[in-house]
């Protein structure tokens, strides 16, 4: 079964401030440097709150844990739970649809599913209340056939019933789930053929159903206050006692991080790397505004100097500013170097070089930060001078060493 | 019968009390500490002298398992691993000892991780048993807070966790391998092995995994002595076992019965006996999707446990997930669906598994529409050889074997099958006599896993042209 992203994503999604508190409880259940455990529960949260996963769902997980995007896109699409589409706004109904419950009649459900809800699965029905699935087993055999709605199981049902408590939930009306022709639990219908004697005083309905009636979660998005996670494990010393017990697991191997998180990343620790060391790298400038002080007419080689610090004191975001170099209006002797020499250079490029101004490498090899700042700035290509080493080799060049 | 005060699981229909009070009201943490005292050469011993076998399905002896941890850490801390993602078909009764009776399996891991050294307890729960995870972890909460688990968890003086995990509906994920994955935050795919669990499992820790009903009846165990527990069931089948009967039985039900309990009595006892009476019994898969399925006529004297299931009847009693087909079962049709299951389960990671189960489910699904030759049956049958063992886990030769069992078993009804609804639309799904000569003259050359058989079997299912006028 293909499962792909959605052709429409919302514009971006946060956890309601109860599931953040949630989320982050949840990261304490594992070790340090470990917290890509809990990469489901927290998929499955994000699902419980919206309906489905979304992709700004799936990347506001990624960068909560830690990890690449497209490891948690990797788990999104292999687990069958989480909805990668918009699912029913009251319910999405999932028909167990294995064995036992086949058997059963699952297939009498499932025809009620289509009658009511939509003729293929994963499709909303016409007013967009429903969707329905055929799910693999959902583990409640003894009381085929059943389905899933929202968190709850509703087992031992017949089609009519079936019917009857989806026009109850569109309806809004509360529906008890659990066995839905009178027995308890999981115990033979006729009576109880052991443990008789512990049949005293027993709550209303089995744990499920208590839990479902007493929460009145069953078909709700979840907000995180419903069922708050308590972390007890957290002793009052702020110990985790098991874990403080034991040494810790081995590191877990470094994931690569998105694109976009290193270069934000590379951006962050730039300026700092800069102060001790001069010859820090020039990266493209953001810094719009240095960009407009130096004027590309005024060709001044010398304003580079005194522009270079007033940079690096000028703010921890902004790079090197950028001072115009030297240019010329046409070739010393109308006699250009061939700057297709340089590493990267093909003709496009150096029509674009001789357009900025530069003709010969002992230009190219005169670039100070600032200046390659400069014509960085006005290249498509950006970070390519100091990547592919243009101002060494131009030096090389220059002095006549063609290899 | 099992009686009432011999069963582990007393609160298995959630009838009694289900906070901490009313298991302990009913035996449960009564003198925990002292068992854990009496050190972790004794546990494990008793627990070998009980002869429990693992209640996951593959029937490996729990005290041995656990003799396999490392008696003294190297650095690394060791891990018990709960397997709750109960997900086989057929099998329900791990959900009703974790949301009714969880008390037997805290107390349990915290006796079987102090055994394996392990301070830590992650319980793997399958992520649709929402309700279910709720019970668990408000059990859990209230140990914390009367002291059973944390810092000296119950007074024995182990420091001790446990922690509630869930997956998000992978079958596979029932794979210890494939669960430590999913536990790790991954995809749930199986790992290779070596290295077992217990020596690099969870975060590269020695690890073990169990099954909820094989930790959940620990305590008990230790408790009434090994010979008690030795005492139900035949040598090497010990023990008490919690039995989950669906399909076409008067009363479907999740019931704990002593082990090599007579399936006629299990059912009749518990079930009110087969829908339609015991001639209308067509066939049983005796231990869940995974085991072969055994017909009716021979299931009715059968003992219920590992030994003779595969000994005499070559099937399983794998989780003890009983179902019952009757007379008005199409079972070409069941096992269809099961093949299904598998095709939809496989996690993709071994060719012979990916491709395999969609095929078995392709000639499966021809098969039950009546467009199958009688020649595909034993291709089916070379399919499935080609399959089972040829995958890093146990999920190809679990596909395989109902297909096998099937056509082991009722051979003749798919013969008819195929043979009835063929003169129904008759002719007109030529066949490609070219391609069958080479299949059949590879056939006989090799007969391993071969990766590259997509096109042999490429025409069988490709839709056949019908004829105009049909």
């Amino acid at each position: 079964m293909l499962r792909r992203l959605h052709s429409e994503q919302p514009e971006s999604f946060a956890f309601t401030p109860a599931n953040q508190t949630w989320a982050e409880a949840q990261l304490t259940k594992f070790p340090e440097g470990r917290q890509a455990s809990a990469v489901i529960p927290l998929l499955w949260r994000a699902q419980e709150q919206e309906g489905w996963v979304s992709k700004p769902a799936i990347e506001y997980i990624a960068d909560m844990l830690d990890m690449a995007y497209i490891r948690v896109l990797e788990v999104t699409s292999f687990y069958f739970m989480f909805q990668m589409q918009p699912t029913g706004s009251v319910a999405h109904v999932q028909v167990c649809g294995t064995l036992s419950c086949m058997i059963c009649g699952a297939e009498d459900l499932i025809a009620v599913c289509k009658d009511k809800i939509a003729p293929k699965p994963h499709m909303l029905s016409a007013d967009g209340k429903f969707s329905w699935e055929e799910v693999e087993c959902l583990g409640a055999c003894a009381n085929a056939p059943m389905a899933q709605i929202g968190k709850d199981y509703f087992e031992d049902l017949t089609a009519v019933g079936f019917a009857q408590m989806l026009d109850d939930l569109a309806a809004g009306k509360a529906v008890v789930p659990g066995p839905q022709n009178g027995r308890y639990a999981a115990e033979p219908k006729s009576g109880l053929t052991s443990l008789t004697e512990y049949d005293s005083g027993k709550p209303q309905y089995n744990v499920s159903a208590q839990l479902a009636t007493d929460i009145g979660d069953s078909v709700k998005r979840i907000q995180g206050d419903e069922v708050p996670l308590l972390t007890p494990w957290i002793g009052k010393d702020g110990v985790v006692a098991g874990r403080a017990a034991a040494a810790q697991p081995p590191k877990a191997p470094d994931a690569p991080k998105p694109a976009a998180k290193q270069a934000e990343e590379a951006k962050k620790a730039a300026p700092a790397a800069k102060a001790p060391a001069k010859k820090a790298p020039a990266k493209k400038a953001p810094a719009k505004a240095a960009e407009t002080k130096a004027p590309a007419k005024a060709a001044a080689p010398a304003k580079a100097a005194p522009a270079k610090p007033a940079a690096e004191k000028a703010a921890p975001v902004a790079d090197v500013a950028e001072a115009a170099p030297e240019v010329l209006k046409e070739a010393r002797g109308g006699l250009p170097d061939d700057l297709k020499l340089l590493k990267g250079v093909g003709p496009k490029l150096e029509q674009t070089l001789n357009d900025l101004g530069f003709f010969h490498f002992d230009q190219i090899a005169a670039w100070g930060e600032a200046e390659v700042a400069w014509v960085d700035s006005r290249l498509t290509f950006k970070g390519r001078i100091k990547r592919d080493g243009w101002i060494d080799q131009a030096a090389k060049l220059a002095a006549g060493d063609r290899d | 019968m099992l009686k009432d005060q011999d069963r582990i699981f007393t609160n298995l229909y959630g009838m009694h009390e289900r906070t901490l009070k009313g298991a302990q009201m009913r035996g449960h943490w009564d003198g925990t500490s002292g068992l854990i005292t009496k050190g972790r050469d004794w546990i494990i011993q008793t627990m070998k002298d009980s002869g429990l076998r693992g209640r996951g399905g593959a029937g490996f002896p729990t005290g041995l398992k656990w003799s396999f941890m490392p008696k003294e850490s190297d650095g690394r801390p060791s891990y018990l691993v709960i397997n709750a993602d109960e997900s086989e078909p057929g099998t329900c009764k791990d959900r009703e000892i974790m949301r009714h009776d969880p008390h037997t399996l805290i107390e349990g891991a915290l006796i079987a991780s102090f055994a394996m050294q392990a301070h830590t307890c992650y319980i793997y729960l399958r992520g649709e048993y929402i309700r279910e995870r709720e019970a668990l972890q408000a059990a859990i909460d209230e140990c914390y807070d009367k002291g059973l688990l944390g810092k000296n968890a119950a007074g024995s003086g182990w420091d001790f966790d446990v922690f509630l995990h869930h997956g998000a509906g992978a079958y596979i994920c029932g794979e210890e391998t494939a669960l430590l994955e999913s536990l790790e935050g991954k995809k749930g795919m199986p790992r290779m092995k070596p290295p077992f669990p217990a020596g690099a499992g969870l975060y590269g820790c020695p690890t073990t995994v169990n099954n909820v009903e094989s930790i959940a009846v620990v305590p008990t165990i230790l408790r009434r002595g090994a010979d008690w527990f030795a005492g139900f069931g035949r040598p090497n089948n010990a023990g008490t076992k919690l039995f989950a009967i669906s399909g076409h039985v008067n009363n479907p039900c999740v019931v704990e019965e002593a082990m090599s309990i007579p399936f006629e009595e299990l059912i009749e006892k518990h079930c009110g006996g087969i829908r339609g009476g015991w001639d209308n019994l067509l066939a049983v898969i005796p231990g869940g999707s995974s085991v072969p399925c055994v017909r009716g006529e021979n299931m009715r004297d059968a003992i219920m446990d590992f030994d003779y299931l595969r000994g005499e009847l070559g099937s399983g009693l794998g989780t003890a997930a009983v179902i019952v087909m009757d007379k008005q079962t199409d079972i070409i049709k069941a096992i269809w669906r099961l093949a299904k299951f598998y095709k939809h389960e496989s996690c993709g990671q071994c060719t012979p598994c990916r491709e395999g189960t969609g095929w078995m489910m392709r000639v499966m699904e021809r098969l039950v529409r009546g467009e199958a030759d009688l020649e595909e049956i034993d291709m089916l049958w070379d399919v499935t050889k080609q399959v089972e063992g040829h995958t890093i886990c146990a999920l190809g030769d679990a596909a395989a074997w109902p297909i096998q069992g099937l056509i082991r078993n009722f051979r003749d009804e798919s013969k008819t099958v195929s043979r009835r609804k063929k003169t129904d639309v008759q002719a007109g799904w030529p066949r490609n006599e070219a391609v069958t000569r080479k299949y059949d003259a590879r056939k006989s050359q090799d007969d391993s896993a071969c990766l590259c058989m997509c096109w042999r079997f490429g025409w069988l299912w490709r839709k056949p042209q019908r004829p105009a006028g049909l």
